[in-house]
């Protein structure tokens, strides 16, 4: 009973996970500013990866591969959100305005 | 549903490749080939090749991409269009190329048909004797170390000797004058520092488990020469080529791949010494399986030893050739 | 039925001629370094879908399995990889002397400024 509740839950978080992507992935296509193109990406490092993770973690049981996937987890969330940050800030450096979309949509609004 | 997820990888890798062909900004097409290098990494995984898979990952994602990142920052950033761009002719001999190609495999068995030649003749004998001859769990550690030494030994003079190009072309050269030594272009992230000094030594502890462990589970020498490698170049992207090549003595770092080398050349004179032919590990050690682990461990050392250094002084050479290059508006200068 | 046996088979050779179009084709040398890379990816993709066995499981010998794929084929891609990488990396140090020496690393330049006397 209990193992077809762990397999129905990891089934869940595997599912919504893919879910988290492809939201992700519609957002990177059709947001207009690129900063707002990253929140989308990093949508997909924080909650679909996680999620697919996490769903893996429960159909592995307590074996090493869980510990593994632990550590998978811990790397990931370190180092997609702080290249998320750095690709913000080389924008940033290289000229592009974070303020241009909502300044475009005040001036046409009037 | 195997197949289903290596029509839809297969797929994604055409679409890239294409991407590559056509995108002319060269860094968006850098990106689509790390891209690309990845998941054919990933197609590899499913194919039961995870060892390929590892090294296709750390080599053409990590390596590959950032020696073209390289390259563009000290060449062009957009791929000019010729006057008259010429498709009929490459077009009509790419056509006749495929089609005599995919006549060709019509007498190929077909992919996992157990009776294909491949699975009936030297594999099964390696896959049944490599526990009894030489006792590692992994198969192709074994088979690149020890049953297909001499091509391993190949490899790892081919490294070097592209390390030889590379430094005989482009490296080795003293700064060139009005180039000041200013902080490295990342030092005001903070972020990017802090994250750096965390993940910089838990990267260098991957690469030692992944070179020892390689005899258990996919790995080897290969891979953990370029993660090792991969490591130091974040730590030159992060804190500067200064901080980055006092890691690591110059001294030491230029005579660390002929040491690899001579490390494999050396363990194969050793069992020549001991009465054996060439790289012929059973005489290494009184029990003919002991032998064979200890020649592994030293033969996958030396391919470690070479291959991250020859790694680190690629990305060097490109990266010291590059200094005082790039202009403001960033485009490469003379 | 032979059309899904030798699928692998047929975006393999896909793949190979598109960076084989690549290289012919694009006059940009870092671009045909790309297209070379891409023709090399796809050799892999052919080799591996050689050795792959159906219902064999990762070479790596384990007391649950007894059918494993052929692991010949990736001892050699594992070699075709590390060499593809040191081929690459003298291709783009000639590409950045090529640089140096001409001002471009478009080929149809490059080539009139040899043509001149």
């Amino acid at each position: 009973m209990s193992a077809l509740l762990i397999d129905l839950l990891s089934w869940v978080l595997i599912v919504v996970g893919g879910a988290f992507g492809v939201i992700g992935g519609i957002g990177l296509l059709r947001l207009p500013d690129f900063f707002s193109r990253i929140h989308a990406a990093s949508l997909t490092e924080s909650m679909c990866a996680p999620c697919i993770i996490a769903g893996l973690m429960l159909q592995s049981g307590m074996t090493l591969v869980t510990v593994k996937l632990v550590f998978l987890v811990i790397f990931l969330f370190l180092t997609s959100p702080t290249a998320a940050h750095v690709l913000a800030k080389a924008a940033i450096h290289g000229g592009l305005d974070p303020g241009a979309l909502r300044d475009a949509d005040a001036e046409r609004r009037g | 549903m195997d197949t289903l997820v290596d029509i839809v990888l297969l797929a994604f890798l055409a679409v890239s490749a294409i991407a590559i062909l056509r995108l002319r900004d060269l860094f968006a097409m850098a990106m689509m080939f790390g891209l690309f290098s990845l998941i054919s990494a990933g197609l590899f995984t499913t194919m039961d090749a995870p060892d390929v898979a590892f090294t296709e990952a750390a080599v053409g994602a990590g390596i590959s991409t950032i020696l073209i990142l390289a390259t563009l920052a000290q060449t062009a950033r957009r791929e000019q269009s010729p006057a008259r761009r010429r498709v009929l002719v490459p077009l009509a001999v790419v056509w006749i190329t495929g089609a005599v190609l995919i006549y060709g495999t019509a007498d190929l068995p077909g992919v996992g048909d157990p009776a294909a030649p491949a699975h009936n003749h030297v594999a099964p004998h390696y896959l049944q004797e490599s526990s009894r001859e030489i006792g590692i769990p992994n198969v192709v550690a074994s088979v690149l170390a020890s049953y297909r030494g001499f091509d391993t030994l190949g490899e790892v003079v081919v490294v070097f000797a592209a390390v030889v190009g590379v430094v005989a072309l482009i490296g080795l050269r003293r700064r060139p004058p009005g180039v000041v030594e200013g902080p490295a272009a990342l030092s005001e992230h903070d972020v990017l520092k802090v994250i750096a000094k965390l993940v910089v030594p838990t990267i260098l502890l991957f690469a030692l488990y992944v070179q020892f462990h390689g005899e258990y589970s996919p790995g080897g020498g290969f891979q953990a020469g370029v993660i090792f490698a991969a490591a130091i170049i974040l730590y030159a992207l992060v804190f500067g080529l200064d901080a980055a090549r006092g890691v690591i003595p110059p001294k030491l770092l230029n005579v660390m791949p002929a040491t690899g080398a001579l490390i494999y050349g050396g363990v194969g004179l050793v069992t020549m010494l001991l009465g054996g032919n060439y790289l012929e590990y059973d005489r290494l050690a009184a029990d003919p399986q002991a032998g064979q682990h200890l020649g592994i461990l030293l033969v996958e050392i030396g391919v470690g030893v070479t291959v991250s250094s020859v790694m680190l002084l690629i990305y060097f050479s490109f990266a010291e050739r590059g200094r005082g290059k790039l202009r403001d508006d960033g485009e490469a200068g003379p | 039925m032979s059309f899904l046996a030798h699928f692998n088979y047929y975006v393999a050779i896909i793949l190979a001629m598109i960076g084989f179009y690549t290289m012919i084709s694009r006059t940009n040398l870092v671009k045909k370094v790309a297209g070379l890379n891409i023709f090399q990816v796809s050799v892999f993709i052919l080799f591996i879908s050689l050795g792959v066995l159906d219902g064999g499981t990762v070479p790596i010998l384990t007391e649950t399995h007894t059918l494993y794929s052929n692991p010949l084929p990736h001892v050699l891609i594992l070699t075709a990889i590390v060499v593809g990488v040191a081929t690459t990396a003298v291709a783009l140090a000639l590409a950045v002397r090529i640089r140096e020496a001409y001002g471009t690393v478009e080929e149809e330049q490059i080539q009139a400024k040899d043509d001149q006397p």
